[in-house]
């Protein structure tokens, strides 16, 4: 057991944070949240700088241990997350890079890694949530376009998206998890009516997108017809690995703000309060071990089960933390205002232990697939 | 970094649960509890199974090898006391283990040491060969754990802070065996107990309980590991914090699995947890851990 960098990863980190200590200065100021063209230049330009300076494929052509470096120096950094491009370099792309033709990987990975296209995700649908196997957009061939019907949900970037990875019915005869296909969609074929939804933060965070006869053409569809669910299974658990190391490291920094605050407003002279910080400061630094575990584990190429364990703890811890916030704001009406800060936060964490997989489909993953429990109802 | 345990680390785990399958398994444990639950007269320490340990190097772990000892670490040191976790090992693992090279005898297990503990108790006190600190007016009391005897000392002594953290992190290493066993007996259980024509485990009520067993092991094995690596006092308390609520509140939950027999004398569940609940209370307690921790978030603030 060893937590310490090896020559070649502190090697990477030295220069990495000597790099970001010159790059993040230039940086535009950031857009408001609703503002989607402008997120998009955002995020975009600076996936654009990532690219020029040869971190632009660190998500999925590096190997874990450095990518964990990446997103822990970059987070501390306050470098932009990820952003509009989350779907493009941690999902689509490693799933076109691992299941694509030559063709195919030539023509969509480029333009991703260098800041120039953004994707966004049509899994979701209205009536399936969780049981995302239960989706009944439907594909028809016709000639060599499928013509696909339907609607998806929880679509983020959908309104700034040039790209959909989407997954359709075509064999609707077929067992739930069979006639399932992925295609690659233009987000301006006609047919397509994005129509933004607003959450309970008041933000437009993502969209529903229904799809009237679009027609994609069969050159698009990456794997074989009625494959895509195997094809999706590939890279989904990627979301569940090394896709949080930033934000915990955010929730740690977070912490000791609210800290910080307390000690300030008087808060932190409340034992009870004082303790319960004490307790989440265990929480995430377990956690930051927890993924240090996993990182380590997905490094020797073992198919981790720490996934969905993380998820449940974190997705929790993280909900905690800003109830915290709530406390530490103290009397007077503060942790009502939305004008003060982690207010929005507190009202932002209440999608983690939905968003991804609820806590109740985690744990019956936990209690199924890691404890090898008979399958239940 | 490559957070994962070493080939050897993997053996000498091995080694020690193969040991004590051998030495204590489930049959040993139903015995040494015999005339124990509640009596005035202590459980018998195995003194042959202590000489067993001593000479298995469990005792002489890191002392150095000029010094007779094995020369390994603390992340070892913790892969062992796990596995004591896991059997509900009885004695004063921790205290023998602290005192080897500095009371003779120790080391090799021909002596059982104890101390007392910030807390004010001692364990093992009769069967003790040497106590460590001032033991002076112990009374006995009726310990809720019938395999480990306690007694109440009027002046708590505060102990080397050393020895204070240490206690700790092995304490949390016992812990997560505990833990990581409780998980295993509530999901066994659950497979193979049926309940309206089916397994209880079927059940995504139980299934849940089970999962949320799991997570908390999973999440105390990172912190107490990592504690192990990098002995800085703010993990060790995490570890600690993390891994008495995963022994406490897993044997508390799979003892919900069992149901009705999960309350009774027979069923194993409550030795579980009772040596739970006697661990949590040894010194770097949830109170002063969560100080530590929280104390900790200011360290560096401006």
């Amino acid at each position: 057991m060893d937590l310490s960098d090896t020559p070649q990863e502190a090697e990477f980190r030295a220069r990495l944070r000597e790099w970001l200590g010159k790059a993040l200065p230039s940086l535009p100021a950031k857009p408001s949240p609703d503002d989607w063209p402008g997120r998009r230049a955002y995020d975009l330009g600076w996936q654009r700088t990532l690219y020029d300076a040869g971190y632009g494929d660190v998500h999925w052509g590096a190997d874990p241990a450095v990518r964990m470096i990446y997103l822990e120096e970059t987070e501390k950094a306050g470098a932009p997350y990820v952003g509009a491009n989350f779907v493009g370099l941690l999902h689509a792309g490693p799933t076109v890079a691992a299941e694509g033709t030559d063709e195919q990987r030539a023509h969509w990975l480029p333009p991703m890694l260098r800041g120039e296209e953004v994707w966004c995700q049509g899994f979701s649908e209205p009536d399936a949530g969780s049981d995302l196997a239960a989706l009944r957009t439907r594909a028809w061939r016709d000639g060599d376009d499928y013509v696909v019907s339907g609607a998806k949900i929880w679509t983020s970037h959908a309104e700034v998206a040039d790209w959909c990875e989407l997954l359709v019915r075509t064999d609707p005869h077929a067992p739930k998890h069979r006639g399932i296909t992925w295609l690659a969609m233009p987000m301006d074929a006609p047919g397509i009516t994005v129509r933004p939804l607003r959450t309970l933060a008041g933000s437009n965070e993502f969209a529903e997108v229904f799809l009237d006869e679009v027609r994609v053409p069969v050159a698009n569809r990456v794997g074989e017809e009625n494959d895509g669910w195997r094809v999706t299974m590939v890279t989904l658990s990627f979301e569940r690995g090394t896709a949080f190391v930033g934000e915990v490291v955010a929730c740690r920094r977070v912490l000791a703000e609210l800290a910080v605050a307390a000690r300030e407003n008087g808060r932190w002279d409340d034992p009870v309060l004082r303790r319960r910080l004490g307790r989440l400061n265990a929480e995430f630094r377990a956690l930051w071990r927890l993924t240090q575990w996993n990182v380590s584990e997905a490094s020797e190429g073992v198919p981790g089960v720490g996934g969905s364990v993380f998820k449940l703890r974190y997705s929790h811890a993280r909900q905690e933390l800003y109830e915290a916030a709530a406390e530490v704001l103290g009397e007077g009406g503060a942790a009502l205002d939305l004008e003060q800060p982690w207010v929005l936060d507190r009202l932002s964490s209440l999608s983690y232990t939905i968003a991804a997989g609820t806590s109740q489909i985690q744990h019956s993953i936990v209690a199924e697939r890691v404890l090898g429990l008979p399958k239940g109802r | 970094m490559r957070f994962q345990l070493t080939e050897d680390q993997w053996a000498l785990r091995d080694g020690v649960r193969g040991l004590l399958a051998a030495r204590f398994g489930r049959e040993r444990l139903r015995a040494a509890m015999e005339g124990a639950g509640g009596a005035e007269v202590e459980p018998e320490l195995d003194r042959g199974l202590w000489r067993e340990l001593g000479s298995a190097g469990f005792f002489s772990l890191r002392l150095p090898e000029e010094a007779g000892g094995v020369g390994l670490g603390l992340p070892e040191a913790v892969l062992a006391f796990e596995e004591a976790g896991r059997v509900l090992l009885p004695g004063p693992l921790i205290a023998t283990h602290l005192a080897a090279g500095v009371v003779p005898g120790a080391a090799t297990g021909e002596a059982v040491v104890t101390v007392v503990d910030g807390g004010g108790v001692v364990e093992w006190l009769g069967a003790a060969d040497v106590v460590r600190g001032d033991a002076a007016g112990a009374a006995p009391m009726r310990s809720v754990d019938p395999l480990t005897p306690l007694h109440r000392v009027a002046e708590p002594d505060s102990g080397d802070r050393t020895d204070v953290l240490l206690t700790s992190l092995l304490t949390a290493a016992e812990q997560l065996g505990t833990a990581a066993r409780v998980c295993e007996l509530a999901v066994q259980h659950a497979r193979t107990r049926e309940q309206f024509g089916r397994p209880i485990g079927a059940f995504q009520a139980v299934q849940h309980l089970c999962a949320g067993i799991l997570v908390r092991v999973e999440v105390a094995r990172a912190a107490v590991y990592a504690a192990a690596v990098t002995v800085d006092p703010a993990d060790i308390a995490a570890a600690r914090l993390l891994a008495d609520e995963a022994a406490v509140r897993g044997a508390r939950d799979c003892l919900q699995v069992h149901g009705g027999m999960g309350f009774t004398w027979e069923a194993d569940v409550h030795l579980y947890l009772k040596r739970a609940w006697v661990r949590a209370r040894r010194p770097g307690s949830i109170t002063e851990c969560e100080e530590l921790l929280a104390a900790e978030l200011l360290a560096e603030a401006p």
